[in-house]
């Protein structure tokens, strides 16, 4: 290969760059990222950021000498606009054209909106770091009423760092629980109770019906016909992973790219990672699973088949309310529960979920060393005996 | 220094945080004792709660490794090193002696 564009400057485009260097690829690099800003990290977007603890120089992924380094081409505000039938020619929406042997596919996700709220000033979504300066700047002055729609993990965080700023705040949830897809009935409980032992107002099992207000945003009216009032209403209801511009392809895509167990598409030279990949059937919004990938999918994509496989126990972290969650592994409904550090009570515990004797996955808030040691055996039962070759 | 714990209380392959600030980790990689920030270079977690394998230390947030002997970071995420502080035994009490802060007359 003599030419490989990554498209998507982000954490699984930088990483795979990264990998493509060390991997011993010596040609052409290019990447393309529609986002103006070098690749930065998101994590801090609605935590340490939104609060003021955490500057935007801290969140550079890279260093200018790394960046020199790895002796890329960077195509900077550019967005990739579509792929022709081969995956061969890249089509960038200023018009050019990038010819290329291979390709990495690491597009992301956007934040899903609210309909009809676009031009409403004070809705804000939180995905960029544009996204994230202007909640910022509407959160420096006195306090103001917020509603966070949806209670997924990005909505938790950012109602966390409200309530931190000392704002008056209510999170409203359309399912009678949030994150129990994630972590099951019982543990979505504890983290739902983190919101009012903080002071936020949690309202479930009810949706929104729409937003009031002209020019700026003034309440939320709930589909059972309450009326929040708001100053600022943050939409926190999941992302939509970014493969609308690859229509003209012969990619398939289903709620991300389609792809192997190591990150290979339908087509050879091409490999897709992180949140817009779709990676054995299952697609990961997940830092680690963005960092992970991309070396697996680079070394497939030099092999030209797929000679590797990702890592099978995913893991992911939050901070919310001074809590630190921590996951790793499948859950499946109809898991057992079992609590082997701690206690809900104590508000710090470790705990296994369990189906037929083995471990599917950990939880564990304010457990950080056992829930590492455990995370590791998990690991290694997932991965199976270790091959000798 | 500051005393930190009785010897026997710092078994081999155990950590220790001790709240200075900034805190600083203990570690006891199979006898040798080591001191280092306690706070990842990276973003905020704790090394001493990090798993521990021979003197490499593994942050237990986003799995940076820190060789406990010089501080310097052996895999990303980290990319800065943390510092080091000198530690001795002083009849069977661990002691640490901060290192001078950056910017601090010392
Ligand atoms: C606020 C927030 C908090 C989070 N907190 C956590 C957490 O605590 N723990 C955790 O595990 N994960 C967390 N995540 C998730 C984590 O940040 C993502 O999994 C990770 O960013 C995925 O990286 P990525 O490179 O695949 O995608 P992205 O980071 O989305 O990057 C994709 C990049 O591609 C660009 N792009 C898209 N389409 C095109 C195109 N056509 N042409 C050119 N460029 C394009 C985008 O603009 C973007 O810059 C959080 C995410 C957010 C937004
Ligand atoms: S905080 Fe240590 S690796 Fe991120």
């Amino acid at each position: 290969m003599r030419t490989v564009t990554v498209v998507g400057a982000s954490l699984a485009g930088l990483y795979a760059a990264r990998a493509l260097r060390a991997q011993g690829f010596d040609g052409r690099l290019v990447i393309v990222g529609d986002e103006p800003h070098r690749p930065y990290d998101r994590p801090p977007l609605s935590k340490d950021f939104l609060t003021g603890a955490t500057t935007e120089a801290d969140l550079a992924l890279a260093d200018a000498e790394e960046e020199t380094e790895l002796a890329a081409e960077w195509l900077l505000g550019t967005r990739a606009r579509g792929l022709d039938a081969r995956g061969r020619t890249l089509l960038l929406d200023d018009g050019r054209t990038v010819a290329t042997d291979g390709i990495v596919l690491a597009t992301g996700a956007r934040a899903r909106t609210l309909p009809g709220t676009e031009g409403l000033a004070g809705v804000h979504t939180l995905r960029t770091l544009d996204d994230a300066r202007a909640l910022r700047a509407a959160l420096g002055g006195p306090a103001r009423r917020v509603v966070v729609i949806g209670g997924g993990f990005i909505g938790a965080e950012t109602a966390s760092s409200c309530v931190g700023l000392g704002h008056e705040v209510t999170v409203v949830e359309a399912a009678p629980l949030p994150l129990v897809p994630q972590l099951g009935p019982e543990m979505a409980g504890f983290c739902a109770s983190l919101h009012g032992r903080a002071g936020a107002a949690l309202i479930t099992g009810v949706g929104v019906a729409g937003l009031h207000g002209r020019a700026a945003v003034t309440a939320v009216e709930l589909a059972d016909g309450r009326v929040l009032p708001a100053d600022v209403v943050v939409v926190g209801i999941g992302a939509v992973p970014r493969t609308g511009w690859l229509a003209g392809s012969t990619l398939l895509v289903n709620d991300g790219v389609l792809c192997d167990d190591g990150c290979a598409t339908t087509l050879p030279q091409v490999v897709a990672v992180g949140d817009v990949a779709r990676v054995g059937g299952v697609r990961h919004e997940h830092w680690t699973s963005a960092t992970e990938q991309p070396a697996v999918a680079v070394r497939n994509l030099l092999a030209g088949r797929t000679v590797e496989h990702v890592r099978p126990a995913p893991y992911f972290w939050s901070d919310q309310y001074g809590a630190r969650i921590q996951f790793a592994g499948r859950r499946r409904d109809g898991d057992t529960l079992r609590i082997v550090e701690g206690s809900l009570e104590e508000g710090s515990f470790l705990c296994r979920y369990e189906r037929g004797g083995t471990t599917t996955a950990l939880l564990a808030v304010d457990r950080p060393r056992p829930f590492t040691r455990a995370r590791r055996e998990l690991a290694r039962q997932a991965a199976g005996p270790v091959p000798t070759a | 220094m500051i005393p930190v714990c009785r010897l026997e209380d710092l078994p081999a392959g155990e950590s220790v945080r001790i709240d200075t600030s900034p805190p600083i980790a203990v570690f006891n990689a199979d006898g040798a004792l080591y001191a280092i920030d306690d706070t990842c270079s990276h973003q905020d977690a704790s090394l001493s709660e990090g798993w521990l394998e021979g003197c490499l230390v593994e942050c237990p947030l986003h799995a940076a490794s820190f060789d406990i002997r010089t501080g310097e970071p052996t895999c990303l995420p980290a990319r800065r090193p943390v510092r080091t502080h000198e530690v001795a035994v002083i009849d069977g009490v661990v002691h640490v002696r901060p290192a001078a802060q950056e910017g601090s007359a010392a």
